[in-house]
């Protein structure tokens, strides 16, 4: 069975004026990690909002668990764990009582569900008499999958828990979803950071409240249909007006210490030329496997 | 041959709260137009660090110079000649797009003739000609951020501090974000530039990554990669970052 189903839904908001979901389908399948990948305003968190009940659509169904988000909230409310955005627990409680505080309001306790959460909890727990308000961000991050957690949900809802992480961190809490995963848990998480969307099962790519693409990563990756070349040269703000003036480049961005470009008919023959008439030295140009992020750039241009 | 000029000197800069000691003498210097990135883990000691050098916070112990003012003495100086952005503190959100740019060019001191030229300038470079009269917060987040950006640098300072400029923007915008970046640099404005995002690590001349409230290592990427037998600059990170003792 699948654990989410979207069916054509609509968001607007100042009445009708802002379409921040347009029309969009997906389906989760149970156990699977499903990425929500697109930048800050693309209509992620509206999502989130309305699978959680939290929002009602304009138009269009949902179910989460087979519940309709609508009809049956209060059957999903018990059965999902959701994390947003913004951390939301309380902060002038401890970080003991914010957790039992939410285990006791799910009619559980945290002994009962205590397998779930002592990955995470153990790295928490020195601080536990502290209020969550004195937190650092990461452990606030910590806690809060913590308390969405707690009840044993079927699907875990998570929006942008890593946005304004450093790497590091956002790494270690990639391996706790997996961990999670593995215990069988559904889970939807959105991302603004490409490189988080290869760790995903199946991603969805979204922009201005439409969906773009949604398969695996993989795929995405796999059907890129240009050849796409890295181009390095001792000067990147030289190469990158270089590249943009060269009548053949279709398209063409930095990336990392390379800059990206992929060209009319796939004819690079006469680049290195071109480059070393404009001055630049150094260079280097090989053709390369497309990212998500490449794949991204092109769905925008 | 004339050197050239430093535009931030800071020595053994150091920030206490009680036992804590956030920036742990930390020295280094940036010449002028280079784009300098300021990396470190979250905690790290990155923003007590950026709050001195803007002149918005004092140091316990140490010294810096900052377009050539004392960081102690002159820091009304400092705040003249620096611009400032986060991601957090942007624009006034309602107010238009004229007139945030109005507003800060005021603020900073320019003429009303200056304020004009520089207003036209930046619309054309940006293509906001239709959304002069649109308030900041019904803009797009990137749009947000260049026109935030722009304004920064509206009075031309010699450093422009960025604090996580480009959390939770689109690719595409990012790098026309950097795009902006590199023709800052290209006038001569110093940039000194935080990221969690370790491909804009590799834009920069130089980065310097913070581990636990002390610069650990200082250098142009290039080196950085070779010194750690890395492919990225996200393996460097990685490998640095995770000695760290001290939780964000």
């Amino acid at each position: 069975m699948e654990a989410i189903r979207v069916n054509h839904i609509t968001k607007t908001y100042n009445e009708g004026k802002v379409k921040a979901v347009d029309d969009v389908s997906f389906s989760v399948g149970k156990g699977e990690l499903f990425g929500l990948i697109g930048p800050d305003g693309a209509g992620k968190t509206s999502i989130f909002r309305m699978l959680t009940t939290l929002l009602l659509p304009d138009k269009g169904t949902a179910t989460v668990d087979g519940f309709d988000v609508v009809k049956d909230f209060r059957q999903i409310r018990n059965s999902v764990g959701y994390m947003p955005g913004k951390f939301s627990l309380y902060q002038d409680l401890t970080i003991e009582e914010n957790l039992n505080f939410f285990a006791t309001v799910f009619d559980t306790t945290v002994e009962q569900n205590y397998h779930l959460i002592k990955d995470i909890y153990v790295q928490i727990e020195p601080f536990k008499k502290r209020r969550a308000g004195k937190l650092s961000g990461g452990m606030k991050q910590k806690l809060a999958l913590c308390c969405a957690l707690i009840h044993k949900p079927t699907t875990l809802f998570l929006d942008e828990p890593t946005t304004g992480v450093d790497p590091v961190s956002r790494k270690e809490f990639w391996e706790m979803l997996r961990r999670l995963k593995e215990q069988g848990i559904t889970i939807m998480v959105s991302t603004p950071y490409m490189d988080e969307a290869s760790l995903c099962d199946r991603i969805a790519l979204i922009q201005g409240g439409k969906i773009l693409s949604v398969d695996t990563p993989d795929n995405i990756v796999n059907t890129y249909p240009d050849r796409l070349y890295a181009i390095k040269a001792n000067e990147m703000y030289l190469l990158l007006k270089t590249l943009e003036s060269y009548p053949d480049t279709s398209n063409s961005y930095a990336f990392g210490e390379y800059a990206h470009a992929t060209f009319k008919n796939n004819d690079v023959s006469e680049l290195d030329n071109y480059l070393s008439s404009k001055g630049l030295s150094g260079i280097e140009i090989k053709d390369i496997e497309a990212t998500i992020e490449d794949s991204f750039i092109r769905l925008l241009h | 041959m004339a050197e050239i000029e430093k535009v931030i000197v800071c020595e053994k800069l150091t920030k206490r709260f009680g036992d804590f000691i956030a920036t742990n003498e930390i020295s280094f210097e940036v010449k002028k137009g280079e784009i300098f990135g300021f990396l470190g883990a979250n905690g790290a000691g990155k923003t007590t660090a950026m709050r001195m050098l803007c002149g918005l916070s004092a140091p316990s112990s140490g010294s810096a110079a900052i377009a050539g003012y004392d960081i102690y003495k002159e820091p009304e100086q400092i705040k003249r000649n620096v611009g400032y952005m986060s991601q957090k503190f942007s624009l006034y959100e309602d107010l238009t797009v004229m007139e945030n740019i109005r507003f800060f060019g005021g603020i900073y001191g320019l003429t009303n003739q200056q304020i004009d030229s520089k207003t036209k300038e930046l619309i054309t470079t940006l293509g906001l000609e239709n959304e002069t009269k649109k308030l900041v917060g019904s803009l797009p987040l990137g749009w947000k951020q260049k026109l935030s950006f722009s304004v920064a640098v509206l009075h031309e300072p010699k450093i422009v501090f960025l604090d996580e400029p480009t959390g939770g923007v689109d690719p595409v915008t990012r790098r026309q974000f950097w795009n902006l970046i590199y023709a800052a640099a290209d006038r001569g404005i110093t940039v000194f530039v935080t990221t969690h995002y370790m491909d804009e690590a590799e834009y920069c001349n130089r980065i310097s990554i913070m581990v636990d409230g002390k610069i650990e290592v200082l250098d142009t990427p290039g080196n950085l990669k070779k010194q750690f037998n890395a492919e990225s600059m996200d393996e460097v990170f990685y490998q640095l970052a995770r000695s760290a003792k001290r939780g964000d």
